[in-house]
């Protein structure tokens, strides 16, 4: 018996969670869509999944992968033709990012990003970074730049114990 | 004066690609060999944020040129003399203290103009800056805080920041010179005109040279000409660094 074909917004949602379960290969915790980065996900009338995501810092060399990621899990739900591009617009920042997310990162052992986006003055006191680990605010930058372009090594004074903070931008 | 398009904000859009590839490419000569492991960390991440801020505005202007190239073209089959970039990212590394003193200025001019080009016409545009004016910020940030600790070090590292600078200053008049590209992109909404950024440059160099104990040197009447294709000696060499796999194997992937 033939079986009716799924109506187009049906397509289009089951594409849209297949590409939300691709993770950021740098911070495997998170989905993309965690991170605000899946951004459009479209079905075109020729059938070619259209996937719009945002890059984040200029510099992150994961696009590539997320981009392979998104095809990968796509075809494996059944949708062969795909088209992933990426949009200057909007422009990505960490507020992008959700609580749930946020959440995850800590739990994790990364400190999330402030709150009040990185626009602090040039001099001006660190925000509040607080230990993943102790939840301590007693903490201290050892160097704006980390393991990976969206990290920074920060270092916890109460337990000593040193940790990641995902930067603010 | 030809430009590097003949399509005005493609040819904007290169000439910032073009100083941000050249200096981009400038601190990937620092992996492996800066002073502590996690100043390396730190330089090839600011090298690979001026590199992909490149392939993002190289992109835009090649859509906009619509004349087939792609930014690999633009980065690895120019000469010379089509590269539009500022003298000031082509100088060589030196000490760190030079390599700090050159992006102390490059930051505090880019972090204003990438702000300014937040309201550019272009919605592409806007979001490259956007997202190059949050990063500059921290570009701008981590100079300035070595400059000072240089500046306000040893009379060693005193001594060397303040030559790097006085080397370097030769160099700013350049970067808020107005040519015929610049104002009609600025009088169109598309662009920024560099010369309104001379008074955010100067605040952010005095407030940090002040901190710093070092001196801002005299203004000179300065040296130019990269913007118009015309180089120190040093970009050559570097390009045919830079250049030399794609010269080589032309199309060359991985």
């Amino acid at each position: 018996m033939a079986v009716p074909a799924p109506a187009p917004d049906d397509a289009a949602s089951r594409a849209r969670a297949a590409a939300a379960r691709v993770t950021d290969p740098e911070v495997p915790v998170l989905t993309i869509a965690d991170l605000g980065i899946l951004h459009g996900v479209e079905i075109d009338e020729a059938g070619v999944v259209r996937v719009t995501i945002l890059p984040t810092y200029s510099g992150c060399p994961a696009m590539g992968v997320i981009a392979l990621g998104i095809e990968t899990e796509l075809a494996r739900d059944g949708f062969d033709k795909v088209a992933v591009r990426l949009s200057q617009t909007p422009a990505w920042s960490t507020a992008m990012m959700s609580d749930a997310a946020r959440e995850k990162l800590r739990a994790y052992g990364i400190s999330p990003p402030e709150r009040a986006s990185g626009k602090r003055a040039l001099f001006e006191a660190s925000a509040d970074v607080t230990c993943p680990r102790c939840g301590s605010a007693e903490t201290e930058r050892l160097s704006e730049f980390g393991s990976t372009a969206c990290k920074a090594l920060w270092r916890c004074r109460r337990c000593r114990e040193p940790f990641d903070h995902f930067k603010c931008v | 004066m030809t430009h590097a398009s003949p399509n005005l904000p493609a040819a904007w859009l290169m000439r910032l690609g073009d100083n941000s590839l050249i200096l981009g490419h400038r601190m990937s000569e620092w992996v492996s060999c800066a002073p502590t492991l996690e100043e390396d960390i730190a330089l090839s991440n600011l090298g690979l944020d001026l590199i992909g801020q490149t392939r993002a505005l190289y992109t835009r202007a090649c859509e906009l040129e619509a004349a087939g190239r792609t930014e690999d073209m633009l980065a690895y089959r120019r000469p010379e003399e089509e590269f539009r970039n500022l003298l000031l990212v082509e100088q060589p590394n030196g000490n760190f203290a030079e390599t700090m003193a050159r992006h102390l200025i490059f930051s505090a001019y880019m972090l204003p103009l990438y702000e300014a080009l937040k309201g550019s016409s272009d919605a592409d545009v806007a979001g490259i800056a956007t997202r190059s004016a949050n990063e500059m910020a921290y570009h701008l940030r981590h100079s300035a805080e070595w400059m000072i600790r240089l500046g306000d070090g040893t009379g060693e590292s005193h001594a060397r920041a303040q030559e790097a600078l006085d080397d370097l200053w030769a160099y700013v008049p350049e970067l808020f010179e107005t040519d015929d590209l610049d104002r009609a992109v600025a009088a169109s909404g598309f662009g920024v005109d560099p010369a309104g950024l001379r008074g955010a440059f100067d605040a952010t160099i005095s407030e940090v040279l002040k901190r710093a104990t070092l001196k801002r040197p005299a203004d000179r009447h300065g040296i130019r000409g990269g913007r118009k294709g015309v180089h120190s000696e040093h970009l050559g060499h570097m390009l045919a660094t830079m250049q030399h796999l794609q010269r080589a194997y032309p199309d060359a992937v991985w």
